[in-house]
């Protein structure tokens, strides 16, 4: 009777643990299938041209997307032209000034915000900008990705600046330097890894963006040459050539896909070496 | 266990760069000082909400001394601390009552900045609390620094000057530029009193400044303050009632926010007034 409860509760045990490990791999399959897929379909079309040319017109086969290239960094400097400063100095209020009633609302609303789904900031940026000038625009494009980056930047950047401990601040005060200079000098200079890798997630998170550039860059089969012209973004030429009838497109798409797949990858891996570094983290 | 007399005529060397002690504001000429408080504290209340922490203190700190402040935990002895450099205008709930003035002004005047005060008063930690990011010069300097200074010579020769009367030069001149961090916790706490040394303070707060560090480091540090109390008036909070005993004049005695006895260490520790201070310093409590 004995053996008999100790051999079932070793058998629960070990069919638990083998439920849990099962559903921790599932997480990460997904990601190297996804990998694995956009790596074989893509890697077929990359070539020089895809990243010097622009599209070719349809039944011309190469080409490439140059244009969507340079228009998604574009879109993302404008981004961060407004995300950038707005989130970070949102961030120092909610971590460094305010009440805690005040803050708390304003938290909650950046909380909300980060949860509301892209098309909706589109359609807001549709209507403030776009409507407005009468014309699609990168600067539209860029206005609304920023927006998106607004909450993300604030959030990770008061949680850093939290992180600051206290006694760091009153060292500062107690040497009489002002609250701001102690601000910008000690507590921001300390956070300074965390926020960077909160802005560049930031960044990673939107340049993959597709749905609010739909209504405001909307995309350009060339070059941009002015901001409140339509602009080309990686993520639109992907979505047009992949609902293309045509096979050479397709192909192009998941070079398209591949390209910004990495260039997601590539930041969470450099954001991953930026936080490891020993010096001045403290976790 | 009194060895104040003593210490006092022993010159050390790295004494040879002691500046101009800053002197304080106009009215009172410094040689007025030793005989005029530092700092005279009247009525002094301090709440935290409803929480009385501080009832009505009343404490003349002599100039150019050192005066320890005793008393079991949670007696208020930080928060009267932290009243004297105002850092109690960071806590939203914190409320003060009472007069507090650093010869002969009052600190809460409307003419005064916190940033004012702050700069003639310094303050050094109980954990020590060098910049992380910042190397051992630089941590030296930035109070100059961030308060306007831009010379370079002067910020050199600010920096070797405190070093120095923080008894640290020798060990960090050929590494100035390495980060604060990678010293040890004695060295990080001298490095602490050196930050606080290069803005020229007139009184120097002292919240357990050697409670983290070992006997030797300790050594050291007591060492350090019987040099500065020459230039500098100090007061220091300590659990550590041996250590009052060594390095302090007078020593204030407090319980349940209460100031119980103030008076020379000597009479304090040999023969106390109050009955609380007995007990407290014979180890019967606290």
């Amino acid at each position: 009777m004995h053996t008999n409860r100790h051999l079932r509760r070793k058998f629960i045990n070990g069919f638990m643990q083998a439920i849990t490990c099962f559903c921790a791999l599932l997480v990460v399959v997904p990601l190297c299938l996804v990998f694995y897929h956009v790596l074989k379909s893509g890697i077929g079309s990359i070539n020089w041209a895809f990243f010097t040319q622009l599209p070719k017109p349809v039944g011309e086969s190469g080409g490439g997307m140059a244009n969507a290239i340079v228009g998604t960094f574009e879109l993302l400097g404008l981004a961060a032209l407004l995300g950038v400063p707005v989130g970070v100095l949102g961030g120092i209020f909610l971590s460094e000034y305010g009440s805690i009633r005040l803050n708390w609302a304003i938290r909650f609303g950046a909380d909300v915000l980060n949860g509301v789904p892209s098309i909706i900031w589109g359609m807001v940026v549709y209507a403030l900008v776009v409507i407005r000038q009468g014309r699609f625009s990168a600067l539209a494009g860029g206005i609304v990705l920023g927006m998106i980056m607004i909450p993300l930047i604030m959030r990770t950047t008061e949680e850093v600046l939290r992180l600051v401990p206290t006694n760091y601040r009153e060292a500062a005060l107690a040497l009489g330097i002002a609250q701001w200079r102690m601000i910008l000098q000690i507590v921001v200079r300390t956070a300074l890894k965390g926020i960077v890798t909160g802005v560049l997630l930031a960044m990673a998170r939107v340049s993959g963006e597709t749905a609010p550039l739909l209504f405001t860059a909307l995309g350009n089969r060339y070059w941009n040459h002015h901001l409140s012209d339509p602009i080309a973004a990686l993520p639109l030429q992907i979505f047009n050539y992949a609902i293309s009838p045509y096979e050479d497109w397709h192909r192009q798409a998941w070079a398209g896909a591949l390209v910004l797949l990495f260039f997601v990858a590539a930041v969470n891996v450099s954001v991953r070496a930026l936080t490891r570094d020993k010096f001045g983290q403290r976790s | 266990m009194l060895m104040t007399e003593d210490q006092q005529k022993v010159k050390p060397p790295a004494l040879k760069v002691l500046p101009k002690p800053a002197v304080p504001q106009a009215k009172t000429p410094p040689e007025a000082c030793a005989s005029t408080p530092a700092i005279s504290v009247r009525d002094l209340s301090v709440y935290f909400g409803t929480n009385q922490v501080l009832k009505r203190v009343n404490l003349d700190v002599p100039a150019r001394a050192v005066t320890a402040i005793i008393g079991p935990s949670g007696c208020g002895k930080s928060t009267f601390l932290r009243a004297i450099n105002r850092m109690h205008d960071l806590v939203p709930t914190a409320r003060i009552e009472g007069r507090i003035q650093l010869f002969g002004q009052d600190i809460h005047g409307s003419h005064l900045e916190p940033v004012q005060v702050r700069r003639r008063v310094g303050m050094v930690f109980q954990k020590s609390n060098p910049f992380p990011t910042m190397s051992i010069a630089d941590n030296v300097t930035v109070g100059l620094r961030l308060n306007g200074m831009r010379k370079n010579s002067v910020l050199a020769e600010r920096m070797e000057q405190a070093l120095g009367m923080a008894a640290l030069w020798d060990e960090v001149k050929d590494r100035l530029g390495a980060p604060a961090v990678s010293l040890s916790g004695g060295q990080q706490q001298r490095l602490c009193i050196a930050r606080a040394l290069a803005v020229q303070p007139e009184v120097l707060l002292m919240d357990e400044p050697a409670s983290a560090l070992d006997p030797l480091a300790t050594a050291r540090i007591e060492d350090l303050i019987l040099e500065l109390k020459r230039d500098y008036t100090i007061i220091i909070v300590t659990h550590n009632m041996q250590q009052a005993a060594r390095i302090s004049d007078d020593t204030a005695f407090f319980y349940l926010g209460e100031l119980i006895e103030f008076g020379s260490t000597s009479k304090l520790f040999t023969s106390p007034s109050k009955k609380q201070t007995e007990d407290y310093v014979t180890g019967r409590f606290g």
